[in-house]
């Protein structure tokens, strides 16, 4: 049983974790910036963002991964995309009715999830190729990577824009809203010196 | 009615610019904007494509999804749409004028999967835009991302003779200069009071 588990899912921990790091689709691939710097003004939005968009990844990794093999190679693009847009839409469908309050926030960077670039890309590089188990463990942690970037990016931008973090006071009173990290001024501004600092914190691990 | 539609050109093209206040078409921002000439083959094809897509899903969802009351087929419809849209494109351009194909050839694959396209169809169907604006809006949309691509194109080159950090070479600096032009276009955010 043992060895069984172990052939099929040697390699399984290195699926999961390379997407939290190594491979981080936002760091490293730089895939997927639309709803990054979009949603990400506070930082439940965020995190609302992020576990809709690891769903749709799972989901579709999974569907995909299962039909891998009866696909033609002519409209494999095509598929993909009408799996994920099925996908995108029970995920907005799901907020809509049950957080409208946040549905209503993220707006059409809901069903925007569709063209996520960080997404058919999995399928093309990697579910459309591997087994299930393989694919589903790629899936969850390209999927928790990203939600992680999203949190980190929101959270400095409301600390900054608002002085709160999930809505919860930091600063006091005398605190100065940074009007600017609420725009999407700050948004980029913010993303690219955090790229940069991951690149810095990279190259200084590995020396 | 012309002032309304120079109102929606000049929103979608300048102050309410979609690349840089609604972050959408973002990839191809960072990707092809290396050099002038690609980013102005890349803006010229996505918004020809754009003024396309926004005219045939404008009759697709008042026409059929409207009469038939199919909202949730949407999203899955207006994807199709624009990946048709695409190939057809590059199928016409391939036959009628091989010029043009050579220099747009490698980009026009590439607009299926940018967020502009789909988010532009998305705004269009949330603003309840009637046919001839909705037009106008794929149109002025377009031409912002084309004038965004080209600014950054030319800041890019200038670039290449600068003496960047090193962790922010690549994306990084791409981003913070994005955002200083986010700041910048804000400026013409008086223009129009929406």
């Amino acid at each position: 049983m043992k060895n069984i588990c172990d052939k099929n899912c040697g390699n399984c921990g290195r699926e999961f974790y390379k997407g939290l790091w190594r491979e981080n689709p936002i760091f490293v691939q730089v895939l997927g910036m639309c709803p990054t710097l979009a949603v990400t003004t506070k930082a439940l939005f965020g995190f609302s963002m992020g576990m809709a968009t690891t769903f749709v990844l799972v989901c579709s990794s999974l569907a995909v991964s299962c039909i891998r093999k009866v696909v033609p190679q002519q409209v494999r693009i095509a598929t993909f995309t009408v799996i994920i847009a099925t996908f995108v839409t029970c995920a907005d469908y799901f907020l809509k009715a049950k957080f409208y309050a946040i549905s209503k926030e993220l707006g059409p960077y809901v069903p925007l999830i569709v063209v996520n670039c960080i997404i058919l890309g999995r399928q093309e590089a990697f579910a459309s190729k591997q087994g299930i188990l393989k694919s589903f463990m790629d899936a969850l942690g390209m999927g928790i990577g990203f939600s992680a970037v999203l949190v980190l990016l929101g959270s400095i931008r409301e600390i900054l824009g608002f002085g709160t973090v999930f809505y919860y006071k930091i600063f006091g009173s005398g605190f100065e809203h940074w009007v600017i990290m609420a725009l999407p001024a700050g948004a980029f501004i913010t993303l690219g010196f955090l790229i940069g600092f991951f690149n810095w914190a990279n190259k200084k691990l590995k020396t | 009615m012309l002032v309304n539609l120079t109102l929606i050109f000049i929103a979608a093209a300048i102050t309410h610019n979609f690349v840089l206040t609604y972050f959408l078409g973002i990839c191809p921002f960072i990707g092809v904007s290396k050099k002038i000439e690609q980013a102005a083959g890349m803006g010229a094809a996505t918004t020809f494509v754009m003024t396309l897509a926004a005219t045939v899903t404008w009759v697709i969802y008042h026409f059929i999804l409207v009469r038939f009351n199919l909202p949730f087929l949407e999203y899955a419809s207006f994807i199709i749409v624009i990946a048709s849209l695409v190939q057809i494109v590059e199928m016409f351009i391939r036959k009628t004028s091989p010029v043009l194909y050579r220099a747009l050839g490698i980009y026009l694959p590439l607009i299926t999967t940018n967020c502009a396209i789909l988010g532009l169809t998305l705004f269009m169907v949330l603003r309840d835009y009637k046919f001839l604006e909705s037009v106008i809006f794929g149109l002025g949309a377009g031409s912002g991302f084309t004038l965004a691509l080209i600014i950054m194109a030319g800041i890019r080159e200038e670039l290449e003779c600068c003496d960047v950090p090193r962790p922010l070479q690549g994306a990084g600096i791409t981003l913070i200069i994005a955002g200083i032009l986010a700041l910048s276009f804000m400026g013409f955010g008086g223009l129009i009071s929406r």
